[in-house]
């Protein structure tokens, strides 16, 4: 398959809530990576950040914050800024370099330490600026957006509050022996119920926080990783495709959808589109898949990504969970790593540590969460401002 | 002895109440007769359409509730929070001429276990905040009697 590159190690610093300078955590997960791959930061070409925006200059650019850090050796350098999505276009920039013949071996890396509390906008007033207007209008938070997609699956298929606990209960079981994970703790269903209500249906820990992390990749080309080690796992797809207009699902931090007046809506919602490219990139499906990473912003929002990466058809995600397909030893274990429920959000690293837990899972390395005989697996994020983040991993 | 304070917008140009009911003000691709909220002025959205001229439009009054939910912490600034803290309510609402969805927050006094999705609602004018001086006018989403 010509455009497959391998995923020649795989690093993450612990998530974790200690404001410290994020290229601590980054450097800690390129390490990690590089140990994992066998090969010394000098032998790379590429470094590719993923940005943060809270940390001023540095943040903006990562790539050469990392390098530096990591000593300039002279490799080339980008970074990428796409929200939460910023990881997958940092594996997608790394990728087209290596698939063009430009490079041999690419890092790519994405940390971030994070403030207390919701996610607010910059601080100023900004009059054309969706993401301040939406909070200074209406107060329409993140949680806002999450809870209107609960509500909404509540409302057309009767999904009920405790289906949206027992998603909180199964990554938190999930995630109870992942050493990168911020929270550890087996909440009962009876627990997250009695959590405070935040934003209605969606209680406190059904809300995913903010956290400090770190997560980094090596990539190289097939005949590199064959000259370096055996049977690497490889990258098969990366979406990171935008939305078609008109779109019509309400989408963070917009106020407002496209109008489907005078062009129909398109086959495929934004979301749901996302992972359709990847599948079509790597030329397999849904059924193909073994295991999954999604975003679960909230326990609600991991229901509707079942249906929207094709696991089930619109209003089964409900059906599924309950049948324990998507728990470790069912069908297809969504988020085994205990996702984000467990993990809190370091928005650049978190499309790149998606892809660490894949690789664990298809090299047989996941440990107590092992996935057996996973073959493939599929992540999915989105990002700000109609940014796709999908990508496949295989064997 | 309270003074009557002066109403004005939260935000200038997205909304009219000229000749009675309030609606809120969007744009028109003039070319393929795309609708805009907020408006657009530069190009138009459409990616078979390189429309630059938009006219302003009224967008209809009612729609039908696509969700909502309900707000029981008080969000991070900008947002103006009134002291106490008071819930609010948040809906997204399909505009069925435009087919768009829209957000705003209910009005005050509707309870969220009033509200289903496919709900009509029509669009008021109320109060977000308030300083000395003036109240601030945002529209919001009200439950029409069936
Ligand atoms: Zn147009």
């Amino acid at each position: 398959m010509g455009n497959e590159v391998a995923v020649l190690g795989v690093g993450m610093h612990p998530w974790g809530k200690w404001g410290r300078n994020f290229v601590e955590y980054g450097i800690h997960a390129c390490q990690a990576a590089l140990k994992d791959a066998g090969i010394e930061w000098t032998d790379v070409d590429f470094c590719s950040g993923a940005e943060t925006v809270r940390n001023g200059y540095p943040g903006y650019v990562a790539g050469a914050t990392f390098a530096q850090a990591l000593g300039w050796s002279g490799a080339r350098v980008a970074t990428s800024y796409a929200a939460c999505a910023s990881g997958a276009t940092g594996m997608n920039a790394a990728r087209a370099q290596i698939l063009a013949g430009l490079c041999d071996v690419a890092l790519v890396v994405g940390a971030d330490t994070t403030p207390k509390g919701f996610l607010a906008p910059n601080s100023g007033e900004r009059w054309d600026d969706p993401d301040w207007l939406r909070f200074r209008l209406m107060g329409a938070t993140n949680p806002t957006y999450f809870a209107l997609y609960a509500r909404r699956r509540m409302e057309l298929y009767g999904s009920t509050e405790a289906d949206f606990a027992k998603v909180k209960v199964k990554n938190s079981r999930h995630g109870l022996t992942n050493e990168y994970a911020r929270y550890r703790k087996a909440f009962s269903e009876e627990e997250v119920l009695n959590s405070p209500m935040v934003a209605d249906p969606l209680r406190l820990f059904e809300i995913c926080a903010t956290s400090d992390g770190g997560a980094a990749v090596v990539l190289s080309s097939m005949e590199f990783a064959r000259k370096h080690t055996t049977n690497p796992v490889k990258i098969a797809a990366i979406s990171t495709v935008t939305p078609r207009y008109p779109s019509t699902v309400i989408e963070m931090p917009n106020m407002s959808t496209d109008s489907a007046y005078s062009v129909a809506v398109p086959d495929l919602p934004f979301r749901d589109s996302i992972a359709a490219a990847a599948y079509e990139e790597a030329g397999i499906g849904p059924e193909d898949m073994s295991l999954a990473e999604v975003y679960d912003l909230s326990a609600a929002l991991e229901l509707d990504w079942y249906e929207n990466i094709g696991l089930c058809k619109p209003g089964e995600a409900e059906r599924m969970l309950n049948d324990g397909e998507t728990t470790i030893g069912g069908r297809v274990p969504v988020n085994p790593s205990g996702g984000l429920a467990c993990f809190g959000e370091a928005v650049p690293a978190q499309a790149i540590a998606q892809v660490c837990e894949l690789t664990w899972h298809l090299r047989g390395q996941a440990g107590e969460r092992q996935v057996e005989g996973a073959t493939a697996g599929i992540t999915a994020n989105q990002g700000l401002f109609g940014h796709g983040s999908s990508v496949i991993v295989t064997k | 002895m309270s003074q009557a304070k002066t109403r004005v917008p939260a935000i200038e140009g997205w909304w009219s109440a000229d000749g009675g009911a309030p609606h809120l003000l969007g744009s028109q691709c003039s070319d393929c007769k795309s609708y805009f909220f907020p408006k657009e002025s530069m190009y138009c959205r459409n990616p078979k359409c390189s429309g630059t001229k938009f006219d302003e439009v009224p967008l209809s009054r009612t729609g039908t509730i696509w969700s909502f939910t309900e707000h029981y912490y008080k969000p991070p600034e900008p947002y103006i929070a009134p002291d106490p803290f008071e819930p609010y309510t948040i809906a997204a609402v399909e505009l069925s001429e435009e087919k768009m969805v829209v957000l705003g927050q209910v009005a005050k006094g509707v309870d969220m276990s009033e509200l289903k999705a496919g709900m009509n609602v029509e669009l008021v004018l109320e109060t977000l905040y308030e300083d000395d001086d003036n109240e601030y006018l945002i529209w919001k989403w009200k439950p029409l009697a069936d």
